[in-house]
């Protein structure tokens, strides 16, 4: 069928703010779904919370709604826009789950809105346990048994019948506390009984264990006229037992026979039949007995879901572009396949390559918490590689993950006592496939080994080549690097065998303790380069007309430069707290902007979730590691004529000076300009230079000199590594003690790797400002204020476009600093200011030369893309040139506020500070600021209550200020609880209020009125580490329920006033292209 | 032990030995399934022809007694990046290694597949030389490209008397009758309720296994079986099997089926199709580099319907050389070639592409039924 006449308008619904579970991918979705449909000639209406996204830059839709993705707040834009369909399928789950909300409550009827690609039925089919169930017992398929008890009765009937082991999950506990493996009856009742109590609906999933078996997933897409295609096949390489997104996965699968694949293929089309996805693309999850071959379906997604992005980057589908074409009535043999050109879409992609998925977790931020990997997702960002083998492959992701491997590598707790290593092996853990390594080492069996991990033989065995080949490269005779040894024949047969198992050049540098320029210039002079292949969905069958491009030691090079003038961007990698969404944005931006100006623009980049690794973004994209080997390889390839290291985030810096003296022209802020805003000393003279202040502040490379540095400082003081991105280890100490642990525990100083030391300014406002510069000319793109106050990390404060409490002097005199200090370090593209003020005195904390992570939420509040700009100043350009000398100060306010994952994290301390700890964020715009601040706390997925009761517990110094708070609740209709110290306070004041007793000391506690749902509103401010756990309960449980919780006195001013706006009015809704008018 | 890959044009692709020993020539093709190595092997359909496997790990689920499409392998060597050595599957028997060793199959492994199928793409298929070290460790590239060059080639040439049966059989006295295949058999077969005789032009036993679950009985034939010996046996139908090589020279088949038509229902699969198309007054040609995979689109016009399909033909029925009392059922969205046709007053159709998959996706088995019911309208 051609496409559909009788829609004009279509919704599409994002995915909100970046959290666990759902990432960049729906941006690369969502993206490409606005691309395809408005190629079409459709009216977009997109809503979505993240401005951090490429979706909501303005030009990708023809209204763009930043506004919270929930029920209300969509039903409000409908009425607004009257679309005449809703594309439910490619927002992840907060999308569907909208979407389900809108259809069951009757709004989209009302409107006379369509669901296109999946209809409700279907939708409820795939997510409704039961009805999942029974829609497969009706085809014939096989689930694993399982059933729901709200009774210890309930729960031991249903174990007759499901049997031992059994998996006992309690409904809605924090990251799934309280659940487990039974294997007998005794322990059985014991699990459940905790589990009924620890679950606030009592309620128990009880399932048969198939913990072990293999699991498999399968991208299948369906059309209108009912053609089912299987696009990408996974294999996960740890068992049932860790999340897919938890898992090293590999494609195609590499472990089932044809028969045994087609099995599961003619499963996966029945299901997509039978749950009645209409068109578009599903995720369908497998298990399979090792032992017998015995197939189960664990699960369907009729969406695309994050394995979608995955597969799409692994062949080169479009999975998202060809569902949203398949919604609008295009069947599959009526779209080309733009890889080739010359066949249709409706195929199945075959590879040639093998592709490995490796997830990249933060437990380090979250230190407290059960770092096992089990069945809820944890890791916040992944890599993928893609190699001629799984061993090139595995090294290849291992090192794109840049977290400290180069590969394969040995894992520093190599002597662990056998019963330590096999604990390691048997539950899985982020370093699992490290103790593999050790294991193997020490001649463990791989029989042995997977009867620890039941992670297949066949992936054990490729391990083992590795080891046993590392052997042979480690043996004495085995001088690889010297010439007086073995003969350039043999070792070039070595080498080359090194490198096609995915040895990195840094690795080799290891093994034979020479640098990694060495082992580098002697592969070359043996002829040893990387060779580049393509990704062209159909294994070289037909010319591939589409430049994406991986590397592989082989033959043959297949990449065939042109003369062009070519700008190469260095993207992010894998997704961490700190570094994610925003700095794709920014590079694909930096690739949209510099093809208008006539350069061919290269990519590379190795996470998969994102747009900048959409075969589309750039002229080119290399999907690599972002290490200086990768990197060179492709430079010495292409030959840009200029490398863009400031939009990735950390990663490319990093890699900025190494590239340099390797020859390669860095454009923008020079390394050195980047080095001296990062070096304390370089720093400091600067500053001087210029008349600017910093916080008092020392450098220690020891514990020893750390302790006379603070005590000259006076505590508190706040202590980081240098450089680091997202403030990793960086803590507020309030004396000696706290100070001597920090330097014992958390880092390891020393004179390469000193610690920072800087007085901490309490109850400063910090002021974030994003400028852009062409060398000559600074023109600030926006000064955002943070709510909390200096001392929490920037990216986990909520901040306001423009100040809402500054006044016009200190506004001028940040822009004359930003002005002066951009001179100073010679700014040629983006940079971000951090300032503190206090008593009315500046501080400088920060200078980044190079994008910032609220680059793309500036440009979104002022209407201008920074990021595009930026690029093109770097490539030559003037700002005069580029028409971008004013600023810009909204007449409207936009607030930005983080999004935290301690709900998958129990245990882990969350309160906030200078370590970030936030994965995402939104943003919300209005008139009125505390309207702007009510819409991003509600994106957040806080609702702030218009009535109710609100507790109050608040540190000393805190309890003046917190009277006004209170009493301004208690004017609004809220009743008050507080625990003694504060209740005392407020009851002096005049106010009514509830006693509750602090826990541990009588009853009730605030533990009871949350759990007699009692509590609306939580204002509870941290009175340093002595009531630590209280807090720590306390925010626990509010995250649990989720109750609103302010921590901090500025946050609980903003919220109060936000639901006195609240009170006085419903909120609206108007889209970017309105405000930007 | 090294192992050497010579095309006619000179090309040569050096890598290590697996399997066998000694020295081959053939065709060189390219196949991109990315599972199935095994049903690859052991399909009649490749000889005479050195198989490449584009995906690049093979060997990894090792080979078992039961996912054989003929008696054994009948490659005439096998061409892969990296042959796992480790098997790992719950039905596994032997290594590849082992099992291609047994069979006399020489394996090279560690070559540029990628490159090895561009050069075909690019270039066309071509005769190669596939040799490992003598005793002495010599190996001459030289040489090799050679033989590849002095070699006859496909064209023209009977193959099908290299695969045929000897003597008629019933299939379900055949002892690879039983092997089911787990998934598909979970429907019980219909009772014989068809007689079909199937010319052996190098069938796979999946065929066969397709064809008795569908109901028939099945007496398979030697190629060259006369129509009236056919037609002295009465049977319901008569199915014309896939088969290695060049359709042209089989003229004692062409007769046959000439004989045969309108007399019986007639279904022909893959070189069956191309037989039947000669058949009926069509011709046949070589293409460039051929199909063979299993992620071929099929579109099939009565039902504009698309079928995910197995292949595996280097000729192929010139779609304008067909009379007009032959209606183009099926055709494929790749390359707009012939895939199927059907007879508009003869109950007879055929296929270039492989409904019995084995390897491959299951879209296209309702054929089976179709010939059923054609048997059933007569």
């Amino acid at each position: 069928m051609p496409k559909r006449t009788d829609i004009e308008k279509i919704l599409i619904i994002g995915s909100g703010a970046i959290i666990i579970g759902q990432a960049c991918e729906f941006d690369y979705s969502g993206t490409q779904a606005c691309k395809a449909l408005k190629e079409e000639g459709y009216q977009i209406v997109l809503v979505n919370s993240n401005p951090a996204t490429i979706m909501t830059d303005p030009d990708f839709a023809d209204r763009t709604y930043v506004e919270p993705i929930t029920p209300d707040t969509v039903e409000l834009v409908i009425e607004k826009e009257r679309p005449d369909a809703l594309l439910p399928t490619l927002g992840g789950q907060t999308a569907l789950n909208v979407s389900v909300a809108l259809a069951e409550s009757g709004v989209l009827d009302k409107y006379d809105v369509e669901l296109i690609g999946a209809k409700l039925p279907a939708i409820q089919k795939a997510e409704d346990r039961a009805l999942f169930k029974q829609a497969m017992e009706k085809i014939g398929l096989d689930v694993p048994k399982s059933g729901i008890a709200h009774t210890t009765q309930e729960a031991i009937a249903l174990v007759d019948e499901i049997g031992f082991p059994a998996i006992i999950r309690p409904a809605f506990t924090l990251g799934g506390t309280g659940g487990g493996i039974a294997y007998n009856i005794e322990e059985y009742q014991k699990m459940v009984a905790t589990g009924l109590a620890l679950s606030p609906i009592n309620e128990l999933l009880i399932e048969e264990s198939i913990i072990g078996w293999k699991e498999f997933e399968l991208e299948v897409m369906r059309d209108g006229a009912d053609n089912v295609v299987i696009i990408c096949s996974i294999e996960n390489v740890d068992p049932m037992g860790v999340h897919t997104g938890d898992s090293i996965t590999v494609a195609p699968i590499q472990t089932l026979t044809d028969k045994e694949y087609q099995e599961m293929r003619d499963s996966a089309i029945k299901i997509i039949r039978e749950i009645g996805v209409d068109t578009g693309g599903s995720n369908i999850q497998f298990a399979v007995d090792p032992k017998t071959g015995k197939q189960v379906v664990i699960e369907m997604n009729p969406r695309v879901s994050r394995s979608s992005a995955l597969a799409s980057k692994a062949t080169g589908f479009p999975i998202a572009k060809i569902a949203a074409k398949l919604a609008v009535g295009y069947n599959l043999d009526e779209i080309p396949n733009d890889i080739t050109a010359e066949t249709p879409a409706c195929f199945e992609p075959t590879i040639d390559y093998v592709v490995v998925k490796i997830p990249r977790w933060a437990f380090e931020k979250f230190q407290g918490t059960d770092e096992t990997l089990t069945t809820q997702m944890k890791s916040v960002g992944e890599a993928m590689s893609i190699g001629g083998t799984f061993k090139e492959a595995l090294q290849k992701g291992l090192r794109s993950l840049e977290t400290g491997w180069y590969g394969f590598d040995n894992h520093p707790l190599e002597e662990l006592p056998l019963s330590e290593l096999s604990s390691k092996l048997t539950i899985p853990n982020v370093e699992r496939i490290f103790y593999i390594k050790s294991a193997l080492k020490r001649g463990m069996s791989i029989d042995d080994i997977y009867s620890y991990t039941h992670i297949d033989p066949f992936f054990l065995y490729n391990l083992q080549e590795i080891v046993d080949f590392e052997k042979i490269l480690g043996t004495p005779h085995t001088q690889l690097f010297t010439e007086n040894g073995k003969s350039d024949a043999e070792r070039t047969s070595l080498l080359r065998q090194a490198k096609q198992f995915g040895f990195s050049d840094r690795q080799l540098a290891e093994i034979y303790d020479i640098s990694e320029t060495q082992v580098r210039e002697t592969r070359k002079t043996l002829g040893i380069e990387a060779t580049f292949k393509t990704v062209d969905t159909c294994a070289a069958e037909f010319e591939a007309e589409t430049p994406y491009y991986y590397s592989t030691c082989s033959s043959e090079d297949e990449v065939r430069p042109t003369d062009k003038e070519k700008i190469m961007i260095l993207g992010g990698g894998p997704n961490r707290i700190g570094q994610g969404i925003e700095f794709d944005y920014c590079c694909v931006h930096a690739a949209m902007a510099l093809k208008t100006d006539g350069y061919e623009t290269i990519m590379v980049n190795s996470n998969p979730e994102t747009v900048s690794t959409d075969y589309d973004t750039s002229d080119r994209l290399y999907f690599e590691p972002l290490t200086c080997e990768d990197v060179l390889n492709i430079y010495d390839k292409e030959k840009p004529i200029g490398v863009i290291v400031q939009f990735g985030g950390q990663t490319p810096l990093n890699l900025a000076m190494a590239l340099k003296d390797a020859g390669v022209p860095i454009i923008g802020t020079s390394p050195e300009d980047i080095a001296r805003s990062e070096n304390r000393q370089l720093f400091k003279e600067v500053l001087d230079e210029i008349g600017l202040m910093q916080p008092p502040n020392g450098t220690a490379t020891s514990s020893k000199e750390a302790v006379p540095i603070a005590a000259s400082l006076g505590y508190p003081v706040i202590v980081r590594p240098s450089f680091v991105l997202g403030g990793r280890a960086m803590q507020i100490v309030y004396d000696e003690k706290l100070l001597q642990e920090y330097m014992d525990s958390a880092v390891q100083a020393s004179p390469e790797h000193p610690v920072l030391i800087d007085k901490y300014l309490e109850e400063a406002i910090e002021v974030d400002v994003d400028a852009i510069s062409d060398g000559h000319l600074t023109v600030i793109g926006g000064i955002m204020e943070h709510i909390e106050e200096a001392g929490v990390h920037s990216g986990d404060s909520d901040c306001v476009l423009p100040p809402y409490t500054l006044v016009d002097e200190q506004i001028d005199q940040l822009k004359e600093y930003t002005y002066a200090l951009a001179k100073a370090l010679n700014v040629r593209g983006l940079m971000n200011v951090q300032y503190a003020i206090k008593n009315d005195e500046i501080f400088v904390l920060e200078v980044n030369p190079r994008a910032s992570r609220t680059v793309p939420f500036v440009s979104k509040a002022i209407g201008v893309p920074l990021a595009k700009l930026a690029a093109r100043v770097m490539a030559g350009k003037t700002l005069d040139e580029l028409r971008f000398t004013n600023e810009i100060e909204p007449s409207y306010f936009s607030v930005k506020a983080p999004v935290f994952p301690f709900n998958r994290f129990p245990g882990a301390n969350s309160r906030l500070g200078p370590e970030m700890k936030s994965t995402g964020e939104v943003m919300g715009i209005d008139d009125d600021v505390s309207r702007a601040f009510a819409k991003a706390q509600k994106a957040c997925g806080y609702t702030l209550p218009l009535k109710g009761n609100a507790f109050i517990s608040v540190r000393n110094k805190d309890k003046r200020s917190v009277i006004f708070i209170a009493k301004k609740l208690t004017d609004m209709g809220f009743e008050l609880i507080a625990t003694h110290g504060t209740a005392k306070v407020l009851l002096r004041n005049g106010m009514d209020v509830q006693l509750v007793y602090s826990i541990g000391k009588g009853r009730p506690t605030i533990h009871d009125y949350i759990k007699n749902h009692a509590v609306d509103l939580i204002i509870n401010t941290p009175t340093g580490d002595l009531h630590r756990t209280n807090e720590l309960l306390i925010r626990q449980m509010a995250i649990e329920n989720d109750i609103p919780i302010f921590s901090t006195i500025p946050g609980a001013a903003a919220a109060v006033n936000a639901i006195d706006a609240l009170q006085s009015g419903e909120i609206s809704v108007t889209p970017l292209q309105d405000y930007h008018k | 032990m090294k192992a050497i890959l010579a095309l006619a044009d000179g090309t040569v692709f050096e890598g290590q030995q697996f399997g066998a020993t000694g020295e081959t020539v053939g065709e060189v093709v390219f196949n991109t399934s990315m599972t199935g190595y095994q049903e690859v092997l052991t399909d009649p359909s490749y000889k005479g022809q050195i198989v490449t496997m584009t995906y690049p790990l093979i060997g990894n689920y090792g080979c078992n007694e039961v996912d054989i499409e003929s008696i054994g392998p009948q490659v005439e060597g096998f061409v892969v990046r990296e042959y796992s050595a480790y098997h790992s599957n719950w039905r596994s028997q032997w290594s590849l290694d082992t099992y291609l060793a047994e069979n006399n199959i020489i394996g090279i492994q560690n070559i540029d597949t990628r490159a090895l199928t561009r050069r075909l793409r690019v270039h066309g298929v071509m005769n190669g030389c596939l040799a490992t070290e003598d005793t002495d460790g010599d190996l001459d590239a030289a040489s090799l490209v050679e033989k590849a060059q002095a070699w006859h080639g496909l064209v023209g040439w009977d193959l099908v008397q290299r695969v045929t049966c000897p003597d008629p059989y019933a299939w379900n006295q055949h002892p690879s009758s039983s092997n089911g295949l787990h998934s598909e058999d979970s429907t019980p077969p219909v009772n014989n309720k068809f007689r079909v005789v199937a010319m052996d032009f190098g069938i796979k036993y999946n065929i066969l296994r397709q064809l008795t679950k569908h109901g028939c009985e099945v007496q398979v034939v030697p190629a060259k079986t006369k129509a009236e010996e056919i037609l002295a046996a009465n049977p319901d139908g008569v199915f014309l099997s896939n088969g290695p090589g060049d359709p042209m020279p089989l003229d004692y088949a062409i007769k046959t089926i000439q004989e045969l038509l309108g007399k019986k229902p007639v279904f022909g699969i893959c070189l069956g199709h191309q037989l039947l198309g000669l058949a009926l007054g069509g011709k046949t040609y070589k293409l460039k580099f051929g199909h063979r995979g299993a992620n071929q689109p099929v579109k099939h016009l009565e039902t504009d319907q698309v079928e995910i399909t197995s292949q595996n033909h280097g000729f192929c029925v010139d779609i304008d050389s067909l009379p007009n009392t032959v209606d183009i059922t099926h055709i494929n969205l790749n390359d707009n070639t012939l895939e199927g046709i059907q007879h508009r007053e003869y109950p007879a159709f055929s296929v270039q592409y492989h409904p019995e998959a084995s390897p491959g996706p299951h879209d296209a088995s309702y054929l089976f039924s179709r010939f059923m019911q054609m048997m059933e309208d007569i």
